[in-house]
């Protein structure tokens, strides 16, 4: 319980997220620092970004991202920075390298493999509607049908 | 004393349960009647037990007895009565007992509202309805009791977390669980169908109910939910793609996927083993939900309560209820033969069309919440998948299923034109791209989101208008559309409050206006449209809290619109500050302001946000849920359950 307090406290002191004194002068710099923060995962809290974050570890990052974007990086550039001290835990937005592919590639792939599928059992449906002129229940199913609803 | 009989309460339900999982079961096999029909008073018995246990405990919170364990952890002397209550299920323990509690609670209705399903497959239902409860109420009483005493009672309780100390929290689990709970029920017909080895219309028709029931709890649960972290956590965030939300999302998303096929199932005899494979499913994913909260496996913003030891348990109900129900299902599924047959552009493969959106996009958000635990594991990668991917992976599926909604709806069964349900749909279409190029020219932003939601929005709203006219037939005019079956209008209604919601998410997102600045007592300033100046900051005392709270007057054009009151709080029992911003809510935008801390130079730090559209996302979900209620409503699930003659269904083949 203890343990849970203080994760708790990491996660809703008061502060807030993006402070004044943090903002960059250039907006354009600014909002690109905005974007790149709402990507990035404040490591000490559970599930939030920089941006959001009120951790104080937050706030360091959100700084340091901001000197190197004035320092004159790209976003990859700081990105990469930011990955290369604290790790891919801190991207969000996981990468596309490696094992990660399965991760993006199993959407497509299983709605490939349903819609794959699903077409198959809707030619099956259609080829049997020209085959058979036979419609829906047969009597005896439709009396049976009728009985369980009576009953 | 009355602890105690709650305790005593609760293991004699779970004796009942045990009971009647068993004798009913025997009794259908051996066609035994007297066996079979022992279930219904067993249901209701069980469900009478647990209720008292579950009032018992209750009782324990509203008068602070404090020499149990759980009402030491979690409540207070001096918490209001409303938190005193809803912090019966704000814990462990007693949220395990609400949601046992409410397995019961639907066996037993449908012991007494079944009267119309042929015996053997009642009391099929209701021993499997047993035996679910009988696995949770051997994980309260073994692992988890909540009727546990201390040997020496504190003077005072540790008080509820002070985020849970909400009205729209306290009343977020009990329909989050009604919802999960209520596709066990779904999950219990599916088994017994299993067991019967048959499966036809009038399955179809009983199971729907429920699954609609369940659906609509969903919603509501996680409607509140998501509109208490818009209020409550501080920066009107909405949505997370927190595991725990996805846990609560995932069997949302089966159960729409759910209640379309079993349409096809009761209406033309298809899709009958992919139905009974969903319901099992969607059962299951309720029952990761579970695991997923209980366990703090994947760590996350909720995790309130949370034991390893209980996820293991959890584990194991799971395996063994859904791996028994799927073994079943494969040497059972041959059996159910399709009946209907239909062509390939028909209402029928519409729905197939649906089902696969919907469960492969189910299927993204699981494995966009369980990648990070399978990349450690298999990979020895430490990663985080955040709401950047499930944005990215999740948000075509419900574009495409919003540009086929209205086709889809319209077309017959059996076997249909396109073109010409494309035709009668123009005017639908027109008017959505028209709006949608307005605001497209009228924006100040170069962001296509905001146009693309609106278009979806308006395009899925005017096509349920127009399928709903439509459904008047040629002479039918105003008098007949108020006379149509509560099924055309909760499908109209529930399709509207999707496209209103997808219409807010889009707008707010595209269009939220944010202002960060140090503000100084008496100064005023400019946020989209707004001025806002901060007339004073002052200290405030709660019944259980401090607080620092701002007078902040909002105009517009020169006239006074609002005062606002943005405060921080700090619950002292708990030790935990939290920030409750202040929120004029118009019908068009949120103004949403939070109050920081003080700087040096004596101004406060003010956060202002304008959040367009921001009721909208709740008001969709309001609809969705009211389009639910109509569709329960039908006369049909009326009729299916005890009528002489049940009403070919509303729809005319063509």
């Amino acid at each position: 319980m203890k343990r849970l307090i203080v994760l708790l406290l990491l996660l809703a002191s008061p502060l807030m997220a993006v402070q004044p004194d943090e903002v960059l002068e250039d907006p354009a710099l600014e909002a690109r620092a905005r974007d790149i923060s709402t990507g990035l995962r404040c490591l000490v809290c559970r599930n939030e970004s920089i941006d959001e974050s009120n951790a104080e570890l937050a706030r360091d990052l959100r700084i340091l991202l901001r000197e190197r974007l004035v320092a004159g990086d790209t976003d990859e550039e700081a990105v990469a920075y930011i990955v290369d001290r604290y790790g891919e835990y801190v991207l969000l937005k996981p990468t596309t390298t490696g094992a990660n592919l399965l991760l993006w590639l199993a959407g497509p792939a299983m709605l490939l493999i349903a819609a794959g599928l699903g077409w198959n059992f809707l030619r099956g449906r259609a080829r049997v509607d020209e085959t058979s002129a036979v419609d829906g229940l047969s009597d005896d199913e439709k009396e049976r049908l009728r009985r369980i609803l009576e009953d | 004393m009355i602890t105690e009989l709650g305790h005593f309460a609760l293991i004699l339900a779970f004796m009942v349960a045990i009971v009647q999982t068993v004798v009913p079961l025997i009794g259908a096999a051996k066609r035994w009647p007297s066996w079979m029909l022992f279930s219904e008073p067993a249901a209701i018995a069980q469900c009478l037990l647990t209720g008292f246990a579950f009032a018992a405990l209750v009782w324990a919170f509203a008068t602070s007895d404090f020499s149990l364990r759980i009402v030491v952890e979690n409540s207070h002397s001096l918490k209001p009565m409303l938190y005193k209550i809803s912090g019966t299920w704000g814990n462990h323990e007693g949220s395990m007992l609400l949601w046992v509690l409410i397995v019961a609670l639907f066996g037993a209705t449908a012991a007494l509202f079944g009267q119309g399903l042929p015996p053997t497959l009642k009391a099929r239902v209701l021993a499997m309805q047993a035996a679910i409860g009988v696995a949770f109420y051997a994980f309260i009483l073994f692992t988890s009791n909540p009727f546990d005493r201390l040997p020496v009672a504190p003077f005072d309780g540790r008080d509820l977390n002070p985020l849970l100390q909400d009205p729209g929290l306290a009343f977020h689990p009990p329909f989050l669980y009604l919802g999960y709970v209520g596709l066990s029920m779904a999950f219990s017909f599916a088994v017994a169908a299993l067991i019967e080895g048959r499966v036809d219309a009038a399955w179809g028709r009983w199971v729907r109910p429920w699954t609609l029931a369940a659906w609509i709890f969903l919603t509501i649960g996680i409607a509140l939910g998501s509109w208490w972290a818009y209020y409550e956590l501080g920066w009107g965030g909405f949505w997370f793609w927190d595991p725990v939300e996805n846990a609560s999302f995932m069997p949302w998303l089966l159960a729409a996927a759910l209640l379309h096929s079993a349409i096809v199932v009761e209406k033309r005899e298809a899709l009958k083993s992919w139905t009974i494979l969903l319901a099992i499913i969607a059962f299951g994913f309720s029952l990761i939900g579970t695991f997923i909260v209980r366990s703090g496996l994947l760590t996350s913003v909720h995790a309130f309560a949370n034991d390893p030891e209980r996820g293991v348990f959890i584990l194991f109900i799971l395996v063994a209820f859904i791996g028994g129900a799927l073994i079943l299902f494969a040497a059972r599924a041959q059996a159910m033969e399709a009946k209907g047959l239909f062509g390939m552009v028909s209402r029928e493969s519409a729905l197939v069309l649906n089902n696969i959106l919907l469960a492969v996009s189910s299927f993204v958000v699981f494995f966009g919440t369980m990648w990070p635990m399978v990349a450690e594991m298999m990979f020895d990668r430490k990663l985080s998948v955040g709401a950047p991917f499930f944005n990215a992976a999740f948000t075509p599926f419900m574009v495409v299923l919003g540009i086929a909604l209205p086709l889809g709806s319209m077309l017959p069964w059996k076997r249909g034109r396109l073109g010409r349900v494309a035709w009668q749909l123009r005017y639908a279409f027109v008017l959505a791209v028209s709006l949608a190029v307005l605001v497209w020219v009228l924006q100040t932003s170069r962001s296509a989101l905001g146009p693309v939601g609106l278009f979806l929005g308006a395009w899925i709203t005017f096509g349920a208008a127009v399928d709903l006219w439509s459904r008047t037939g040629r002479t039918g005019g105003f008098r007949r559309l108020m006379r149509l079956p509560g099924a055309d209008w909760g499908k109209a209604i529930a399709h509207t409050g999707l496209g209103v919601t997808i219409f807010a998410i889009a707008g707010l997102t595209a269009w939220e206006v944010e202002d960060i600045r140090v503000a100084r007592i008496g100064e005023t300033f400019d946020v989209g449209g707004f001025s806002f100046t901060l007339d004073g900051v002052r200290e405030v005392e709660g019944p259980n809290y401090f607080s620092t709270m701002a007078d902040v007057q909002v105009q517009k054009d020169g006239r006074e619109i609002a005062t606002l009151n943005p405060e921080k709080r700090t619950y002292p029992v708990a030790a935990m500050p939290t920030t409750e911003a202040a929120i004029d809510y118009r019908f068009l935008r949120d103004v949403y302001v939070v109050i920081g801390d003080q700087q040096d130079d004596g101004g406060w730090v003010m956060r202002t946000y304008i959040k367009p559209l921001a009721n909208w996302i709740w008001g969709g979900c309001i609809l969705m849920a009211l389009g639910g209620l109509f569709s329960l409503s039908d006369r049909r699930f009326r009729v299916a359950a005890g009528a002489r003659k049940a009403p070919v269904s509303g729809v005319p083949a063509e």
